[in-house]
């Protein structure tokens, strides 16, 4: 079984501008990835398909995550001059960090009985550069599960056969599972303990007396 | 021959309905409303709270809430009892489950540190009104620790056991902390 | 409640559809009346039916509706439309705890709650690092072999149920599971919805008389399988619905994510048991059937003879379980937090590959959950299968698919 960096080093030999990066899993499973360009994406998949060591023949899984604009502190040492005396002071520094979304694939191959080999690709931003390559025609698995990320996330895949919603109704307009998702207020009065729905019942109506 | 496979799938079904006279496996149903079958030891269906001699003073739950963050449909809810001061006392207030919500997993009971909350086997629940009947409050979940041991024998051994054990142990400490203070003083 | 003016007819035939029919213009097709969800097209093979198969229907399993497009009997286009049991089951599980999400995975498909356990169990222990004791390990084998023999065997009672043998096989099979069922029951406190699998082991212990009723249940089935085997296998009525309709091609298989006994009917040795070997699956012998085919019958007796081998698999573990801890002292019930990291574990399910991806953040829920369900994946091929069948062989294709709507729509 090829390691990743081999196909990483092979990979940055045929394609131009493959703008690869290897993704460490500090988890103690640690099977690591890699972030492949949009752009090289569907040349990179080609390329490990047709390999004879590699031949990835089956695609598992296709997973979206939203990571949302944060803020990520960082504690920096920086020379100040206090009452004449130059000093270290510990400053925390606010970086804000672009949110994006990102598509996961677990590929493995059939006829080696090996895998898996997780590629991930990330969008622009959240908004509007949400497209990404296609995968399904090459691989039919990624179908529904293309479907479901465009559905549930809200990133477009340019070459899809049928990009439509699949579990969602059509006309529903947000994509429940970012992580800024905010349900509808469409709740009605049950006397329950589930503080939460309470809550969102009290806002429904307003002030208004919640039993009636 | 055609036919033949449909003839010996006949002859099996023949067989079961004749056999079905005489061997009980072949007939497993039971008449519910009239017949019933005693339930598993381990059945579990909805939660209860175990009181060891009084309902009112001597129910085990100490109103720590880690069920109510823990449910995973969050279908218990608790208010903890406040003395004449304000000061918070180990006792709830207000205990309620909405047994229309659970989900009947066992979580709570798993992660009570105090054996407080077990699970019971009463299934027969329907009831008219869907919200206000099946809100269970503190009274209506309190059930002595006999009734628990008739349901779970074995589990309620082996719970009144560890009890047992705790309680010893903390007298133990108690006793010895008593011992070092005089010690001390002496 | 609606009043009808008995005297003002006009509103009544509104009410009873009848105007539709009777204000028919002549020249125009004479099919306005029907319902919306049947429509005229014009398409390239002349004229052709839209017809909207179910969601009420009985053979779907739940909640289903396939658009197929007819023509005569014949089927051109079929598009498979679902999502209405669909609750965000991956959302629900990234509000709350680990742990509280394994009762909601027993919800996926509900026919085989033992073996979600374990898939997500599994994957969470490849998060964490835990390690389930051997005793747990062998129990988990115990259960997750009994799920599929009481999956396999309930399958094929629907399947000749969808095909029109009513009754009579399904509840056979019902009869068997319902043996299997108190044992779960009473190992796990409930029959369908278990919730028995913990990260690094297992809730409860077995007792010595659940391992002698197991094995009078495990060693009485092989019987029943004969009897299902002689009702159903030579059946020349099932014979002539399930031979050669829907084929599947093993390269079109693996290329379209089909897993389980579906590849396997169609030829393709990959069943993870083997494969990843995870758990203890490398101690056990037994054999993957294969399938020469892909068609429904192939399907429909491979389901059989997996049964089988399961309980091959079972002989053996209930023989060699060993005494000891069924937990991992490392894991916590409360307060379960994993390091940062990511893990992809999968297990073969009864229905197909069953994968659960995690990614944690360290904090006490996962920041990304997702369940990769071999039903949802299986269901990719429904209208390859179906082009060109006739409108009848959906229903028996469906059935030979095994799909259950709460891990389709999740």
């Amino acid at each position: 079984m090829k390691s990743l960096e081999e196909i990483i080093k092979t990979a940055g030999h045929s394609l131009e501008k493959a703008g690869l990066e290897l993704i460490d899993n500090p988890s103690p499973c640690g099977e690591r990835s890699i972030l492949v360009d949009p752009s090289s994406f569907l040349a990179l998949v080609e390329l490990m398909r047709d390999d004879d060591e590699i031949g990835i023949d089956y695609l598992s899984n296709v997973t979206g995550v939203d990571w949302p604009e944060k803020i990520v502190k960082e504690k920096v040492k920086v020379k100040e001059m206090v009452d004449g005396k130059e000093k270290e002071v510990a400053q925390t520094i606010e970086n804000n960090v672009g949110g994006y979304l990102e598509v996961i694939y677990h590929f493995y191959s059939v006829q080696h009985k090996s895998g898996p080999w997780t590629l991930r690709m990330r969008t622009g931003d959240r908004e509007e550069k949400v497209t990404l390559p296609s995968i399904t025609p090459i691989f039919q698995s990624a179908d529904f599960q293309e479907r479901e990320v465009f559905d549930l996330y809200g990133i477009r895949f340019e070459g899809h056969p049928d990009l439509r919603r699949i579990f969602m109704w059509d006309e529903f307009e947000d994509y429940p599972m970012r992580k800024d998702y905010e349900d509808p207020d469409d709740y009605e009065y049950e006397p329950t303990p589930h503080k939460k729905v309470l809550v969102r019942t009290q806002r429904h109506y307003e002030g208004n007396d919640p039993g009636k | 021959m055609v036919g033949l496979g449909i003839l010996k799938g006949l002859r099996e079904t023949a067989r079961n309905l004749i056999g079905s006279f005489y061997q009980k496996e072949r007939l497993t149903t039971v008449q519910y409303p009239e017949e019933k079958i005693a339930p598993k030891e381990n059945n579990r269906n909805f939660p209860f709270l175990v009181f060891d001699k009084d309902p009112e003073a001597n129910l085990r739950c100490v109103s720590c809430k880690i069920c109510e963050k823990e449910c995973p449909p969050q279908c218990i809810y608790i208010v903890q009892k406040r003395n004449e001061k304000g000061k918070a006392v180990k006792y709830p207030e207000v205990f309620d489950i909405d047994v229309s919500v659970c989900m009947s997993c066992q979580i709570c009971v798993e992660v009570c540190p105090f054996d407080a909350i077990k699970m019971d086997q009463e299934f027969a629940l329907s009831r008219e009104d869907r919200f206000e009947d099946l809100l269970f409050d503190r009274v209506r979940l309190s059930k002595s620790n006999e009734y628990y041991h008739q349901i779970h024998p074995t589990e309620a051994g082996e719970v009144d056991g560890r009890l047992k054990e705790q309680r010893k142990q903390a007298e133990a400490k108690a006793e010895a902390k008593k011992q070092a203070a005089e010690k001390a003083a002496a | 409640m609606i009043r009808v003016n008995n005297s003002d007819d006009t509103q009544l035939d509104q009410l009873m559809g009848n105007n539709l029919l009777n204000n028919t213009e002549p020249g125009s097709i004479p099919l306005t009346g029907l319902p919306e969800s049947i429509r005229v097209m014009e398409g390239d093979a002349g004229e052709v039916l839209e017809v909207s198969m179910g969601p009420q229907h009985p053979s779907t399993h739940g909640v289903f509706r396939m658009d197929v497009v007819l023509d005569g009997e014949t089927i051109v286009k079929l598009k498979p439309v679902f999502g209405y049991l669909h609750r965000n089951h991956e959302k629900i599980a990234e509000q709350i705890s680990y742990l509280g999400t394994m009762p909601y995975t027993d919800r996926l498909d509900y026919f085989c709650s033992m073996t979600n356990n374990w898939g997500y169990a599994l994957s969470v222990e490849k998060l964490t690092g835990l390690e389930p004791p051997e005793r747990a390990e062998y129990i988990r084998v115990i259960t997750g072999e009994l799920t599929r023999v009481v999956n396999h065997i309930c399958l094929v009672g629907f399947f000749v149920q969808d095909m029109g043998a009513s009754g009579t096989p399904l509840m056979y099979a019902f009869r068997e599971r319902e043996k299997i069922l108190d044992l779960f029951e009473s190992l796990s406190g409930s029959r369908m919805m278990c919730n028995y699998m913990r990260f690094g082991g297992c809730r409860v212990d077995l007792s010595p008389e659940w391992l002698a009723e197991a094995k009078k249940v495990v060693d009485e089935c092989p019987r029943f399988l004969d009897e299902f085997e002689t009702l159903l296998t030579e059946n020349e009525i099932l014979i002539a619905r399930s031979r050669d309709v829907g084929i599947l091609s093993s390269q079109k298989a693996i290329n379209a994510g089909v897993t389980g006994p579906m590849l396997r009917a169609s030829g393709v040795n990959y069943d993870l048991r083997k494969v990843d070997r995870y758990g203890i699956y490398d101690r056990f012998s037994f054999k993957v059937p294969l399938g020469p085919v892909g068609d429904c019958y192939d399907r429909f007796m491979l389901r059989i003879l997996e049964a089988r081998e399961s309980l091959k698999i079972l002989k053996q573990a209930l023989k060699d379980i060993p005494e000891g801890p069924i937990m991992d002292a490392k894991s916590k019930i409360r307060n379960f937090k994993p390091k940062p990291g990511e893990a992809y574990g999968r297990i073969e399910s009864p229905k197909g590959e069953l994968g659960f991806y995690l990614i944690s953040d360290g904090g006490v829920s996962p920041y990304r959950y997702r369940v990769r369900s071999p039903c949802l994946m299986n269901l990719t091929v429904l209208e390859d299968l179906c082009i060109g069948s006739k409108i009848a062989d959906i229903i028996v294709i469906l059935g030979s698919v095994d799909i259950v709507l709460g891990e389709i729509d999740r």
